[in-house]
């Protein structure tokens, strides 16, 4: 918590700030007081054990759900506060990457780059066919324009995804997961391309992954969540060289620690053994 | 004792949540009716609806029409022939096709067929998270997806229950006319003279437009309201055929007293 205040502070221009959130589903409360800042322009990393409620937060900014208590702020604008016009206008600016890609099956490649351009604006054709193209070629895809969402393979949905996501310029992109089912050539074009677009754009972008070297070469700030609380945030370089035995084993990877691997869940050989059979 | 607590909690649970069911779909219908607002800037949209909820659902609709109508043939012949009033065969069967069994048996086929297919398809694009990324990119899935299908479910159910009642016309012909020699002229005359436009053939197409509203509306909302798992995708479908098979029964006999019995 205090790490997370000194950061906090020093960056006095957060383009999303996160207060106090809580939130749970049914009896499993998810987040308890979970407080950070995501600075603008550059590249914040949000890592966590699997299930900690990465991809619910991601969720949260976006305003698709709503917390128990706390507040989050886009751009100075408190998200689930808003009414449907201006929230509508805000996430029109908000990128975003589902885990699964979220592509619409019933539209081709090319169709569903072009959807937000065909929803937002009143381009020609000539023009989305461009911009659409610019975007399929920039994640190797452009020979992909014509097949249906079920023709392609998961990675490859997920960089159509990105390229959605892309089209309209938005100012801050939130990628969940973008590296997973990649291999290792579109992996690389990937984050040469995330970072590329970032300074070329001048984005924000927001980054939800476990691919811990990658992820940590191009991000500029690093947050780490688990049992509903920010561990550690900082830069990569100070997260390093954290001196916390968490933040030390999650980084690498070793099964012994003060990091649970299990799901919350009674002792294993009373579990087995006990006389309490369920 | 506990027994019976828990039994009466679980009770007033389940009608709790019905009840709150039965509120957030009349939520529903109303962001729907807004949704459909798009209508002229989405035209291409509601035409590919239209054509998935009717045209698909004609070849079963003119089948079932046709053999509903021989039956019917059938069985008024042997009923009518024993007072010697068979030349009434073409009222009775016109008059049966329009006022109850085009609207029922045509909505049931298209709850079965249309909406088990509506509720599927919403469904599963919930499940993969077709419908948040569609919220996230600042498009309502109202005015997108579901205005769409409930529009064009409104404007088919009507159109295939006039058709289901013409080719069962065409079928009591058939078998009436052509096969147990019930005189031609007398088949169309007296349905002529019997059937009436107001009475009989719009409110069988009332019903319909009745029928076709509900269903959709029953279709979209279980699919939008579902679990996002194959499982509850599998039950909301099932939902939509019993809750859409039930409606239509009560509402027919609801529909049928007021408009025929007053
Ligand atoms: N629809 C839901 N209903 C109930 N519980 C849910 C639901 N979705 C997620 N959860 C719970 O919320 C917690 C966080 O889920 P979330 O998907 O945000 O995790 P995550 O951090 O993204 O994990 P991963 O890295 O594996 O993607 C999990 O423990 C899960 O059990
Ligand atoms: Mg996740």
């Amino acid at each position: 918590m205090n790490n997370d205040n000194k950061t906090a502070r020093a960056d006095t221009e957060a383009l999303v700030s996160i207060r106090d959130l809580h939130f749970s589903r049914g009896s499993n409360s998810i987040f308890n007081g979970l407080d950070f800042d995501i600075p603008r322009g550059g590249v914040t990393t949000i890592m966590g054990p699997s299930g900690t409620g990465k991809t619910t937060l991601l969720k949260m900014i976006g305003a698709q759900l709503k917390p128990r208590r706390g507040t989050i702020e886009v751009d100075g604008q408190n998200v689930h506060k808003l009414r449907r016009k201006p929230l509508y206008a805000l996430r029109q600016r908000m990128g975003m990457l589902f885990q699964s890609g979220a592509l619409l099956t019933d539209l081709t490649v090319f169709e569903n780059v072009a959807f937000p351009l065909r929803e937002h604006t009143d381009m020609p054709d000539s023009l989305i066919r461009h911009l659409v193209l610019m975007r399929l070629h920039a994640v190797g895809l452009r020979g992909a324009r014509d097949l249906k969402p079920a023709q392609l393979s998961g990675g490859m949905a997920r960089r159509v995804a990105l390229a959605r996501a892309l089209v309209l310029d938005p100012m801050m992109i939130m990628y969940d997961e973008p590296f997973t089912g990649q291999d290792p050539i579109s992996m690389g074009v990937l984050i040469e391309l995330i970072a590329s677009v970032n300074q070329a754009l001048n984005l924000t972008s927001i980054i939800v992954s476990h691919d811990l070297q990658e992820a940590m070469s191009i991000s500029s700030h690093v947050v780490i969540i688990s049992n509903g609380k920010v561990v550690e945030a900082g830069s990569p370089a100070q997260l390093r060289a954290s001196d916390s035995e968490w933040v030390q084993q999650f980084l690498q990877g070793n099964p012994d620690g003060p990091v649970p691997f299990q799901y919350q869940a009674p002792d294993y050989a009373s579990d087995l053994f006990g006389d309490r059979p369920r | 004792m506990n027994a019976i607590f828990d039994w009466l909690q679980n009770f007033g649970q389940f009608w709790l949540n019905m009840l709150e069911k039965f509120g957030r779909s009349h939520l529903f219908l109303g962001r729907m009716l807004i949704g459909s607002l798009g209508f002229f800037r989405r035209f291409g949209l509601y035409v590919r609806q239209l054509h998935a909820a009717g045209v698909l659902t004609l070849s079963i609709v003119l089948v079932s029409g046709l053999f509903v109508g021989m039956v019917l043939a059938l069985q008024g012949y042997n009923t009518l022939v024993g007072f010697g009033a068979e030349e009434s065969l073409g009222v009775v069967v016109a008059l049966t096709l329009v006022r109850e069994l085009g609207p029922v048996v045509a909505g049931l086929l298209f709850a079965g067929r249309a909406g088990s297919a509506m509720t599927a398809e919403i469904g599963l694009m919930k499940a993969t998270e077709q419908i948040a990324g569609l919220e996230m990119m600042a498009v309502d899935p109202f005015q997108r997806v579901y205005a769409p299908r409930f529009i064009a479910g409104f404007i088919a159910l009507p159109c295939l229950a006039a058709m289901f009642s013409a080719i069962g016309v065409l079928g009591g012909y058939l078998v009436g006319v052509e096969v147990l020699g019930v005189d031609s002229g007398a088949f169309w005359s007296q349905m002529q003279a019997s059937v009436d436009f107001v009475d009989d053939v719009v409110n069988g197409l009332i019903k319909a437009v009745v029928f076709g509203f509900v269903v959709s509306w029953i279709a979209i909302f279980e699919g939008a309201d579902c679990i996002p798992t194959s499982e509850g995708v599998s039950r909301a479908t099932t939902r939509t055929v019993v809750y859409s098979s039930l409606a239509i029964l009560g509402l027919d006999f609801l529909l049928t007293a007021v408009m025929f019995n007053v």
